[in-house]
């Protein structure tokens, strides 16, 4: 398995687990925001969960126009 | 007024503390309801420092500590004025937060923020006029005035300046980026980390702490450590209102207002 998708495989757990949503029903390509029916504040959240699971700071300003997983994912990969 | 209970804010005195409760829906915009009752707040600092030794700032909303200034009720409100209206109004309405800001900043007694989640703008300022900041491990901090066309205008830019090195508060301002309590930590603004739903625990614990010292003691220290940077914080009322009375901060505030997106919260 690549770094990135082991990143991308520890994003879509941590999504699962805190939103309480099945892991086999998220998808790398999966659109987040309705997938786990988050709203831009619900993202905050998983975005202070993501920087303190992969002990990084990532910008918020990085992750505007991104809704995926695999984006998302890439983009904590890029700060590891 | 040892107890009152109001709209969006409410305190009463415990154990030697006052705790100030915010609890306006969604997450405590500061609006001219919040305003006028923290006014009154203001007005009864003096009775209540006499009954107790610690103020404690927190929020009983679920999405945060506070979510900044009312830009609805901004946005709102100047529609069908002039300018120069609309600017005076604001004017105004500045030179009262910062009338309830310096009071708080200066309170006779040792006070504490206790946050949680969304942390932004106005909430952030109120944070910033507490002696300590007690962040919930999720809070998250930002000052997003600059998407706006604006600066902060409660105060945030010189207390910010007051409390921490240039570098970061240019990073923080210039890119309007939120970041959380680690790094708040980090950087020297947040001083105890809370578990998830234990700032306020924390707080109380705190405030018991500073209740063993002697009082005239903890404000001699505390005015000596907390200098309030009053020219600086007219200047910044000054510079919003320039800024406010240009074309592109209420083209700012309307789509702001008008935006239904799913990330109106991200830069």
């Amino acid at each position: 398995m690549s770094t990135v998708d082991h990143t991308l495989d520890e994003v879509l757990s941590l999504a699962s687990t805190h939103f309480k949503v099945p892991r086999e029903k998220l998808t790398p390509d999966d659109d987040f925001f309705k997938t786990l029916g988050i709203d831009s504040l619900q993202a905050l959240d998983l975005l202070t969960r993501l920087e303190q699971h992969f002990r990084i700071e990532l910008p918020d300003y990085e992750l505007q126009g991104v809704s995926d997983f695999r984006t998302l994912a890439s983009r904590i990969q890029s700060r590891l | 007024m040892n107890k009152f209970q109001g709209q969006a804010i409410s305190w009463q005195v415990v154990n030697g503390a006052i705790e100030l409760a915010l609890h306006r829906e969604p997450c405590n915009e500061i609006g001219s309801g919040t305003l006028e009752e923290l006014e009154t707040f203001s007005a009864a600092m003096p009775q209540l420092a006499s009954d107790a030794h610690a103020l404690i700032v927190h929020s009983t909303m679920k999405a945060g500590f506070c979510a900044g200034a009312d830009l609805r009720e901004l946005y709102q409100g100047s529609q069908g004025m002039s300018k120069k209206e609309a600017v005076n109004g604001v004017r105004e309405f500045l030179r009262r937060i910062h009338g309830v800001m310096n009071t708080l900043d200066a309170a006779p007694l040792t006070t504490i923020a206790a946050v949680h989640g969304v942390t932004f703008g106005g909430g952030f300022e109120l944070a910033l006029v507490c002696d300590i900041i007690i962040a919930d491990r999720m809070a998250r901090f930002c000052f997003p005035e600059l998407r706006l066309g604006l600066i902060p205008g409660f105060g945030g830019i010189p207390r910010l300046k007051r409390d921490l090195g240039n570098a970061v508060v240019r990073d923080l301002l210039l890119t309007g980026r939120s970041f959380n309590a680690m790094k708040a930590q980090q950087i020297g603004l947040v001083s105890q980390i809370a578990a998830e739903g234990e700032a306020l625990r924390l707080a109380r614990a705190t405030a018991a702490q500073v209740g063993k010292f002697d009082r005239q003691t903890s404000m001699a220290a505390k005015e000596f450590l907390k200098p309030i940077p009053y020219d600086e914080l007219k200047r910044e009322i000054e510079i919003f209102c320039d800024l406010f009375a240009q074309p592109a901060v209420e083209e700012g505030l309307r789509k702001f207002v008008e935006n239904e997106g799913v990330q109106p919260y991200l830069p």
